[in-house]
């Protein structure tokens, strides 16, 4: 069955408008260029397809017609500037040949290493790659982080700005460079991630979208680059996606691990995670992301809390601790640790941590030493902890989670 | 494209500490980057306690003792390259020895438009 062809053309659009976008950049060299050439060959597409039927390869036609769009915009401002004919020519020189299906996948990986330098801001690096990579629009970018559409606008158009006054190359790391490049993009796909599966402010727990773009970015990435930490994120990311549907009520209160109904977690991303767990662990090149994806393939395997084999959980948590030491990791390993050896265990880590000064503004180190005072019995000091934890968070559900804690507490 | 590259550190620490590079070290630098042909020109400065600060208001020269603003760091010498891209810039800047105790600014050349 054959499509309309303005059907054909969105359908087009959807599947392959950013590996054309990602080639037009590497071809024209400027990325407002290759926009604004992009959406220019998709509007001729939906009049020249209509009279002369849609081409064999329409990425290939897309490709060559924004080229020819954008020599016409060149050509155009070339009364204004003396450099440019200079490119027109090299342009015009170009063969089909460099947008060969091979280039187009390195164009992909060039555009998200570009994307995610850790020349550009940091605040930047996230709402660009979200634009460009993903193709979501201002808009939507800043409504997922809560901010101003011309804040988010800003930021962009300064990046974008720099990369091309700076010359920041649009080019794949060289194997030298690779690991340093590749943390900076692991770490901008888990931002993207960890804001939408834990929303540090405003009322919902999570926000699908983001999540939902930040796997479909890990995808992309294990597709172009299957390296053992990118099956690590990804795992890690499935993972913890996969009990979703058991972290929220009804109502959209929050439920902790402990007491999520197991049988709503989502079979099939933890048997995905759990393979690329595997497979990352297989390689024994593994890095801190396939670490925490392996703890949090142990929890997706256990039937119940009581099931969960806590050490490995442990012993895991010390072999990540060692790689990156951190204290939140820490605060979890203290968790894990109070699960094996009781609450008492648990409380002397976090209050060792605290002791010396470090997480004391964050609320869920203060939660943690509430919910041990409160195994152990101490009232008075788990609400004062608790209250602590309470004055810290801005998010509305942990909010009442711990407001409903402290009402148990009387 | 050319890239100037404003090596800033701590005066009276870049030479006392035990990771401080020899004058040595870095005019072999300055010469493995001649020797690459990415080197326009590079030199160490003398301490800013020998600045002075020119400035011309309303056709008059005004002279001042001292840098134009007191900081923390001050720059102590510059390296200007010619680079293919940021990626290259930033690793000559990486391996300047001075980057081991100071910080490193790259910074790409503007052309000017006549």
């Amino acid at each position: 069955m054959t499509l309309p062809v303005k059907e054909r053309v969105e359908q087009v659009y959807r599947e392959e408008s950013r590996r054309i976008l990602a080639t037009l950049i590497r071809l024209l060299g400027d990325f407002d260029l290759a926009e604004e050439a992009l959406h220019e060959a998709f509007f001729i597409a939906v009049e020249r397809w209509q009279r002369d039927g849609v081409p064999d390869n329409p990425r290939a036609w897309l490709v060559s017609t924004g080229r020819f769009k954008a020599i016409d915009v060149l050509r155009r401002r070339a009364r204004f500037a003396a450099s440019r004919p200079l490119l027109i020519a090299q342009l015009e020189a170009l063969e089909q040949a460099d947008w060969s299906d091979e280039d187009v996948e390195d164009d992909r990986l060039r555009l998200i290493f570009t994307c995610c330098h850790p020349a550009l801001a940091a605040d930047a690096q996230v709402p660009l790659t979200l634009r460009e990579v993903c193709d979501l629009t201002t808009e939507e970018i800043a409504r997922a982080f809560l901010s101003a559409p011309a804040t988010i606008a800003q930021r962009i158009v300064r990046a974008k700005a720099k990369i091309r006054d700076a010359k920041v190359p649009y080019q794949v790391p060289t194997l030298a460079e690779l690991p340093e490049r590749l943390d900076s993009v692991l770490r901008v796909i888990y931002l993207v991630f960890n804001e939408g599966y834990s929303a540090s402010i405003g009322a919902l727990v999570t926000r699908e979208e983001l999540t939902r773009e930040a796997i479909r970015l890990g995808r992309l990435l294990m597709e172009l680059l299957p390296e053992p930490e990118v099956m690590g994120l990804l795992a890690l990311m499935l993972l913890h996606e996969s009990r979703r549907p058991a972290r929220t009520s009804s109502s959209g209160e929050l439920i902790l691990l402990d007491e999520q109904d197991r049988t709503l977690w989502d079979r099939q991303m933890i048997a995905e995670g759990c393979a690329l767990v595997e497979r990352a662990l297989g390689t024994r090149r593994f890095g801190p992301y396939c670490l925490q994806a392996a703890i949090a393939a142990v929890h997706a395997e256990a039937p119940s809390v009581e099931q969960t084999d806590w050490a490995q959980i442990v012993g895991l948590y010390d072999v990540l601790l060692r790689a990156v030491p951190s204290p939140v990791i820490e605060l979890n390993r203290a968790a894990a640790l109070s699960k094996r050896d009781g609450p008492l265990a648990g409380l002397a880590l976090v209050e060792a941590i605290l002791d010396r000064g470090e997480l004391q503004d964050y609320h869920l180190a203060h939660s943690a030493r509430a919910e041990f005072c409160r195994q152990l019995g101490r009232v008075e000091q788990a609400r004062q902890a608790y209250e602590r934890a309470l004055e810290l968070t801005r998010q509305e559900p942990e909010r009442r989670f711990i407001e409903g804690r402290l009402r148990a507490l009387r | 494209m050319k890239y100037l590259c404003l090596v800033y550190s701590d005066e009276h620490l870049l030479h006392s500490l035990p990771e401080s590079p020899k004058d040595a070290e870095c005019m072999a630098y300055a010469e493995s980057i001649q020797g690459s042909g990415r080197m326009v020109a590079a030199e160490a400065l003398e301490s800013v306690q020998t600045a002075t600060t020119v400035r011309m208001r309303n056709g008059k020269l005004s002279i001042t003792d001292g840098p134009f603003a007191e900081t923390k760091e001050q720059l102590a010498g510059f390296y200007l390259i010619d680079a293919k891209d940021l990626n290259e810039a930033i690793q000559v800047a990486g391996d300047i020895p001075a980057a081991r105790v100071g910080c490193v600014e790259v910074r790409p050349v503007r052309q000017l438009n006549p």
